[in-house]
């Protein structure tokens, strides 16, 4: 770990400002990710903004009918809200599918949309990365693969996004809500949140340099019955191998988002349109055009017959 | 004391203390923190510094120039321990490749330096700082593309044969020819290997943890060029071993150096990414199996062929060595095969050689068994043998293999099992799975010296060490039951160099050897006592704290030390009796899974252990052993797997994230039954080991349970989901 000043930040403004200004700066949540990168100096901040203060740790309700998420929400109580549990069950599910209770009670809302890949060779240091610098090669493209993502990846890069959250998240629709350097505010949605690696795999979400994210905002709920399924080598604390978020309603209509698959939440609205066709057909128009290595390619027909087993289950 | 002749009555058969099931009396230290661990010997050593290892980037090669400058300016160090300051290394004979590499670079995350500085964190960044050039060397890394080049290993396991295995198989009625696959996999115990070590003159302590001290004293002054009478290695709590602690490792020796160069005491512990490919791990094989049996189901031709790698110089996984003892059979054969490898050292690992082995062998019997349309439980009791197949005038010591296999298929429910593939309960496949465990009894010489004071107090001190095992309890036991005194009078020291050399943790020997040789050094304090108190020795008995002679003569324990410590010391050597009789344990593992219908996913849903394994010590430490072996037989079954790339030559996922093991939501109910047993032949406590028995066979009762349950045949471990998928249903919902 290389030594950093560290400041607490005051308003979420200001800390946006200041880490725009001061080269190599990172905000602080919880820093179940961040300060395990930094022990591996594969994260080398100059500079931790600590935002654990600034009072984003609410859920409140919005005038539509939907809930706002405050940014620094500890992944234990969103899970846990009573609200969630009855309006958004698919996000409830998907965060006690991740990670371990202890991560869970650190955890941050904003934090876990933005935690890193999982890659091993994004880990070690030794190994060329181009999501760690720029440049110097990918090694899983040749080398294991197995948990990696098949679609929405480019020569550079085919790291999977490890969170369960945010397939939710993107499931349901929500908007990323940030405050800029400038001290200007806007809501991301979060269908543009994370970036497709394409040349660049270190450029990971829309944010522009400083800006911080204060709160996901949740829209109003959809009704249905919610579903995620995680499907892992292990019954607890692993990454998902693959996932499938689904809202699915009485008239077989609905949503599905995946993960493990891709470098983002992994969701195509068109493809939805298929649902009542059945698990293979949304599954051929959600994975069309994916280039699976030898090791991963077994996540096609898992999705597939996963997509098919909460199908059938809604149908139930 | 020579144990050469079958034990008689003796005072450990009182069992008024040994055989019952006893809390840890380490266990208060250990839950609430303060058992000091090599790492946290605080108040062994004042003011350590801190070491920090840094692995070679490269799997083989040469290290061209290292530019430590700037890492020894950096804030807070002390100095940059490498190949080129450290003076000249020797290299102990249980080492494969050396524990401080440079320029020769053997292996991945080979240690090429130790930063020392004020504090980890200061060593850890400037760990980074080093700029290593290396040129690499072309290695071999994947087993299957060398196998070819693989010869036997004629030291450590030559083949054998017996009868004429070609013939007899070739004619054969009923045949099986199959080949397996186990992976690589690590110990992945909770402690890393970590020490503290501190000079006095030229004098060395290391704080560590090593489950063989008096091995790791030999190598640590082999490669450091010093006197043994120079050394004290220290181990009294280690968190987890697994083997992985059998051996020195670059922790002790970059430790060592670092402080000798500071002129003041460095603590090292190695950080988890370099757990995996720094240290040993348990080897890949490739198996083939090939069984031939009449129609009846007797076997008349059995043969296994293992191949691994090792670096040049290293050893076999020897993944044959049961098959030549578990079942009757008149023609057979076993073969190793070893080819070279530049990946990271191979080793020992729980149960090595019978836990692949087995993996293998009890699944080819339960192809067998299919084959021949009998039971598999039956199956397996109707080649069992009371001899060593290969010289039949051998007889086992004990044998009650049959015994565990019916008396688990009872308890388990085993006539509950249908045809593959045809239970089903909601989205779930079921399917029952059993398989044999086997692993022998080893003994190996033992010493204690145990002090008796004028409060009463029993002292037990011995080199043995407690992975995590109950090592303290069960000496604790032997030695109450020999003096007659209660638990809470006895005091166990363990794990110092200082005290009589032990027979270690390792290869499930401790515990039996171990408690024999304080058994060997009561006798002779139960000798002093006697001979303090007046009463002539063959006379004595010991019972309440009190020793007592004919005529009502005796006095308290305490009494016979009024005037001075009792002190007596001994060990146990032990004859040719594991010579004439074949000394083993066995067990029958009974698994329940569910395979998810659409996704492949397998989880265990109940598990059954029944042991024959002579007297049980501790039956409650012991039932911790074979639980948590059944766990990582588990683990072996589901998920353990090193992940090699094969073109840069090593374990890719080297943390606790990639290298999975079971958690508590994998692992269900598991019961763990000891059949009633003493083996005269073992030891004066009757007692066998069971920490590695637990794992054996485990692998393969899980995946014949999910044979049973799919009716697919995953022969390739670990069975995930991906190898299971292609042959699921075609529909993914049930219905």
């Amino acid at each position: 770990m290389k030594s950093f000043t560290y400041e607490k930040a005051q308003s979420p403004a200001e800390a946006a400002a200041a880490a725009a200004r001061i080269p190599d700066a990172r905000f602080i949540a919880g820093g179940t990710n961040l300060l395990d990168l930094m022990k591996l100096e594969v994260e080398t901040p100059a500079h931790l903004i600590d935002v654990n203060g600034l009072a984003l740790d609410r859920l409140e309700p919005l005038p539509d009918g939907g809930l706002r998420v405050g940014a620094l929400v500890r992944n234990t109580d969103l899970a846990a809200d009573a609200r969630v549990r009855r309006d958004y069950p698919v996000l409830a599910r998907a965060l006690l599918a991740g990670a371990s209770g202890q991560l869970r009670n650190k955890a941050t809302t904003a934090g876990n949309l933005l935690q890193r890949t999982r890659c091993p060779y994004f880990y070690d240091t030794n190994q060329p990365c181009n999501k760690r610098v720029p440049g110097s090669g990918c090694s899983a493209l040749e080398g294991f693969s197995r948990p990696l993502a098949l679609i929405g990846v480019s020569r550079t890069c085919i790291a999977s996004h490890p969170s369960d959250m945010a397939v939710a998240m993107r499931l349901l629709d929500a908007g990323v809500e940030t405050v800029k350097a400038d001290g200007s505010r806007r809501v991301i949605p979060i269908a543009d949140f994370h970036r497709l690696p394409g040349d660049t795999p270190q450029h990971e979400s829309a944010l522009a340099p400083g800006e911080l994210v204060t709160a996901v905002s949740l829209p109003p709920p959809l009704g249905g019955k919610h579903y995620y399924r995680k499907v892992r080598d292990r019954a607890s604390y692993a990454f998902a191998l693959v996932s499938v978020a689904a809202v699915v309603q009485p008239d077989g209509s609905g949503r599905v988002a995946l993960g493990g698959v891709a470098p983002r939440p992994w969701r195509l609205e068109s493809a939805e349109a298929a649902l009542p066709l059945g698990a293979r057909a949304v599954t051929e128009q959600l994975l069309a055009g994916a280039t699976p290595t030898q090791q991963n390619a077994f996540k096609i027909p898992l999705v597939q017959r996963t997509l098919s087993a909460v199908l059938a289950e809604a149908k139930g | 004391m020579k144990f050469d002749q079958p034990a008689q009555s003796n005072p450990i058969d009182q069992l008024k203390v040994v055989g019952r099931a006893t809390d840890r009396i380490d266990g208060p230290l250990k839950t609430t923190g303060t058992a000091p661990y090599a790492y946290e010997q605080y108040q062994a050593a004042a003011n350590p510094a801190y070491g920090y290892v840094v692995g070679a980037a490269i799997a083989k090669g040469r290290i061209v120039a290292m530019d430590a400058g700037e890492a020894r300016h950096a804030p807070g160090v002390l100095a940059v321990i490498t190949a080129d300051n450290a003076g000249k290394l020797g290299k102990g004979s249980r080492n494969t490749a050396a524990l401080l590499g440079g320029p020769e670079i053997q292996h991945y995350h080979q240690a090429i330096a130790l930063v020392v500085a004020e504090t980890l964190e200061q060593a850890r960044a400037a760990a980074q700082l080093l700029r290593v050039d290396y040129a690499r060397s072309p290695g071999a890394y994947d087993l299957a593309a060398v196998r070819d080049t693989a010869t036997e290993p004629a030291e450590a396991m030559p083949d054998s044969r017996v009868g004429d295995f070609d013939g007899a198989y070739a004619r054969a009625p009923v045949k099986l020819d199959a080949s397996y696959s186990t992976p690589d996999q690590a110990h992945a115990m909770m402690e890393p290997h970590a020490t503290l070590a501190a000079w006095e003159g030229d004098k060395l302590t290391v704080w560590t943890a090593n489950q063989m001290i008096a091995w790791a004293r030999t190598d640590l002054a082999e490669t450091l060029g010093l006197p043994e009478d120079k050394l004290r290695v220290v181990s009294p709590y280690i968190g987890g071993g697994f083997g992985g602690k059998l051996f020195l490792r670059a922790d002790v020796v970059l430790a060592a150096l670092g402080a000798r160069a500071i002129g003041r005491p460095v603590k090292v512990a190695l950080s988890r990414p370099l757990m995996f490919n720094n240290t040993p791990h348990r080897p890949a094989t490739l198996q083939r199996i090939r069984l031939g049996a009449e129609a009846d189901g007797r076997l008349t031709a059995i043969a296994h062929e293992s191949w691994s790698g090792d670096l040049r110089g290293g050893g076999p996984e020897l993944a044959v060595q049961q098959t030549r003892l578990l079942y009757a059979g008149a023609n057979r054969l076993t073969a190793l095969r070893l080819a070279v490898l530049d990946l990271p050292e191979g080793n020992a690992m729980r149960a090595p050689g019978e836990a692949p082995g087995l993996m293998a062998l009890e699944m080819a019997m339960d192809e067998m068994a299919e084959k021949l349309g009998l039971d598999p439980v039956a199956f397996r009791i109707l080649n069992d043998t009371q001899v060593d197949p290969e010289k039949p005038e051998r007889p086992f010591s004990q044998r009650r293999l049959a015994d565990c296999l019916r008396s688990g298929a009872e308890r388990f429910g085993w006539h509950a099992r249908r045809s593959p593939g045809s239970r089903r309960e909601g989205n779930w496949l079921i399917g029952l799975g059993v398989a044999a465990a086997f692993r022998n009894n080893l003994v190996m010489k033992s010493g204690a010296r145990v002090r008796l004071d004028r409060h009463g107090i029993l002292t037990v001190e011995t080199d043995m060490t407690d992975i995590g095992t109950g090592s303290y309890t069960v000496i604790a036991q032997t030695a109450a039951e020999m003096l007659g005194l209660p638990l809470d009078k006895v005091v166990v020291r363990l794990g110092d160099s200082d005290f009589p050399v032990s027979a270690g943790s390792g290869g499930q020997w401790g515990a039996n050897s171990a408690t024999a040789g304080v058994y060997a050094a009561c006798v002779r304090l139960r000798e002093r006592v006697a001979e303090r108190a007046g009463i002539p020795p063959a006379e004595a008995s010991f019972a309440d704290g009190q020793v007592r002679g004919g005529g009502g003569r005796g006095m308290t324990l305490a009494q016979a030390a009024a005037e001075g410590e009792l002190v007596a010391e001994d060990s146990m050597e032990f004859g040719d009796l594991d010579k004439r009789y074949q000394q083993s344990t066995f067990g029958a593992h009974f698994v329940e899974v569910a395979v998810d219908y659409a996704t492949a996913e397998t989880r265990v849903r109940r598990m059954l252990a029944v042991c024959a394994a002579g007297r049980i010590l501790n039956p409650k430490s012991a039932r911790s052993q074979v639980i948590g072996a059944m766990t990582m037989g588990v683990g072996a079954a589901l998920m353990e797997d090193l992940h090699i790339d094969k073109r840069q030559g090593f374990f890719v996922n080297h943390d606790l994230a990639g290298y999975e093991v079971p958690v508590h939501a994998d692992i269900p109910a598991q019961e763990v039954v000891f059949l009633d047993e003493t083996d005269p032949m073992s030891s004066p406590m009757k007692a066998k080991g069971v920490g590695e028995l637990g794992i054996c066979g485990v692998g393969a009762a899980v995946a014949n349970a999910i044979y049973n349950a799919t009716g697919m045949r995953v022969r390739d471990y670990p069975i995930t989901l991906d190898k299971l998928l292609p042959g699921m249903p075609e529909r993914a919902e049930l219905g």
